[in-house]
């Protein structure tokens, strides 16, 4: 594996997800090292998505655990060390370590984009106001809106949504950056933008996982990628392996339908 | 036809009963927004039981006549040991109704707000209460405005039935005069009058807020 540590950060072990009779995910296992950049592809409602979502518990998984730097997300340990599920406040300071982008960035239409990106930083991690607009200016600058910051996010692109959304996730310091198709919902000149952020998170080292529809950047950007089918991870490795000699036939029926340089 | 003398003779009678009309109808406003708030806050917690007995509140306060709310607080809490004038009994009844309609607005005020964007909270480790007052809360605010005028101006017109414990309001400022001189005709028209021009100036004013709070 290109580079990356030897700890994993993240774990999940035996993870699935039903809604009502409907599976979505089937048992899937799979660990992320510390450093590692994981990009995840697969046709629509593979289970892409569901599965960031119960990383984060924004959907428990029905079953199987997930384990981020040794801790079970949506437990901590009880009295006599064993797990019990974690109370309200317990699993949201859990989520703090978890920074989520989202497809349709969900910024908070109230606030300007410093206020977005420092609101977590105050209302959740306790820091006073000043220190917080300082930090939460600084992520700003690191995604190139310093001229932006007193601006609502209707005022702002949607690229510049985007990586205010990203700004917003970084200020926590989260151990895992989790991104749901970022560039699913821009206009293609403005996808370039957001991607570079990106490009630049993961050159920074950073653990990053990305679910996206931009085949050459899954290619370019990651160290892993990962094909999901019905709920279940068909394949994994390297981008030039699997891009470039898929194993599986439903991995190689999936890329025919994209024109990916080999 | 109508007796003119009559009307400018009531005129400065009705002066009295339009300032108790109003302060009645100011204070049980900031009570029930207050009060309603609260419940609807209630009614979004987690807490089973809160959104419970809010719910059942509610349900109460819908499913009754207001004159008869208005006996039940004038009457029934002598019972219980709480003596209120009539005023008070009045803004009580008042209150207590008009914020079960506000707690419904407050509760689906905030409960439209799109999903993504308590998703987006939760994903920052913000807990259920802080969603609540730091992102939903906000944002509901504006498309509450309409809806709660509509709650008050109901209960700013509902004050006349305050009437009906003594409270010196207008309407009953217009029935003392009707009992001297028999003038029913000249005098509800007056009261009519009287009510339109408070009700019209509360909604341009909440239409003035409105247009004023930012739009999302």
């Amino acid at each position: 594996m290109t580079g990356a540590d030897t700890s994993p950060m993240l774990t999940l072990q035996g993870v699935s997800k039903s809604f009502g009779d409907k599976r979505v995910l089937a048992d899937v296992n799979l660990s992320v090292a510390a450093g590692e950049t994981v990009s995840i592809i697969g046709p629509s409602g593979s289970g892409k998505t569901t599965l960031l979502r119960t990383i984060n518990h924004l959907h428990p998984p029905t079953t199987g655990q997930v384990i981020l730097s040794g801790q079970t997300i949506g437990y901590v340990n009880g009295p006599n060390g064993q797990l019990r599920p974690a109370s309200e406040r317990e699993l949201a300071r859990q989520r703090q370590a978890i920074g989520f982008v989202f497809q349709r960035f969900n910024l908070f239409p109230h606030l300007t984009a410093l206020q977005n990106v420092s609101i977590g930083l105050t209302k959740v991690a306790g820091m006073s106001r000043a220190a917080a607009h300082e930090r939460a200016a600084a992520e700003l600058r690191k995604v190139f809106l310093a001229d932006h910051m007193s601006k609502r996010p209707q005022e702002l692109s949607g690229g510049q949504q985007q990586r205010v959304a990203i700004a917003r996730a970084l200020a926590l310091d989260p151990l895992i950056i989790l991104f749901d198709e970022p560039t699913s919902a821009l206009d293609p000149e403005l996808v370039r933008e957001v991607l570079d952020v990106i490009r630049a998170l993961a050159a920074d080292r950073k653990t990053l996982m990305i679910v996206t529809h931009e085949m050459r950047f899954a290619q370019e950007v990651a160290h892993r990628v990962i094909f999901m089918d019905e709920g279940v991870i068909v394949e994994q490795g390297p981008p030039a392996a699997l891009f470039g000699d898929p194993r599986e036939p439903r991995t190689r029926k999936f890329l025919s339908h994209f024109n990916v340089a080999r | 036809m109508i007796d003119w003398a009559i009307v400018e003779m009531a005129i400065p009678l009705l002066a009295r009963g339009t300032l108790v009309t109003l302060q009645v109808a100011a204070i049980s406003g900031v009570l029930s927004l207050l009060l309603g708030f609260l419940l609807g806050l209630c009614a979004l917690s987690r807490s089973r039981m809160l959104r419970a007995v809010v719910g059942a509140y509610v349900d109460f306060i819908r499913g009754t006549p207001l004159l008869i709310q208005i006996f039940l607080v004038f009457f029934a809490l002598p019972v219980v040991g709480i003596r209120l004038s009539e005023i008070w009994a009045g803004i009580a009844a008042l209150s207590f109704n008009t914020s079960a309609y506000v707690a419904e607005t407050v509760r689906g005020g905030a409960g439209s707000v799109e999903h993504g964007q308590t998703e987006a909270a939760k994903a920052i480790g913000m807990t259920h209460a802080q969603t609540l007052v730091y992102i939903l809360l906000p944002q509901a605010l504006r498309p509450m405005v309409p809806p709660l005028t509509n709650e008050l101006i109901t209960m700013t017109k509902n004050t006349s039935l305050l009437s009906v414990i003594s409270v010196y309001e207008l309407t009953r400022a217009g029935q003392a005069i009707i009992s001297v001189y028999f003038v029913p005709f000249e005098i509800y028209l007056l009261l009519a009058l009287y009510y339109y021009a408070i009700i019209k100036t509360l909604s341009w004013a909440s239409r003035r807020l409105e247009n004023r709070m930012p739009r999302l």
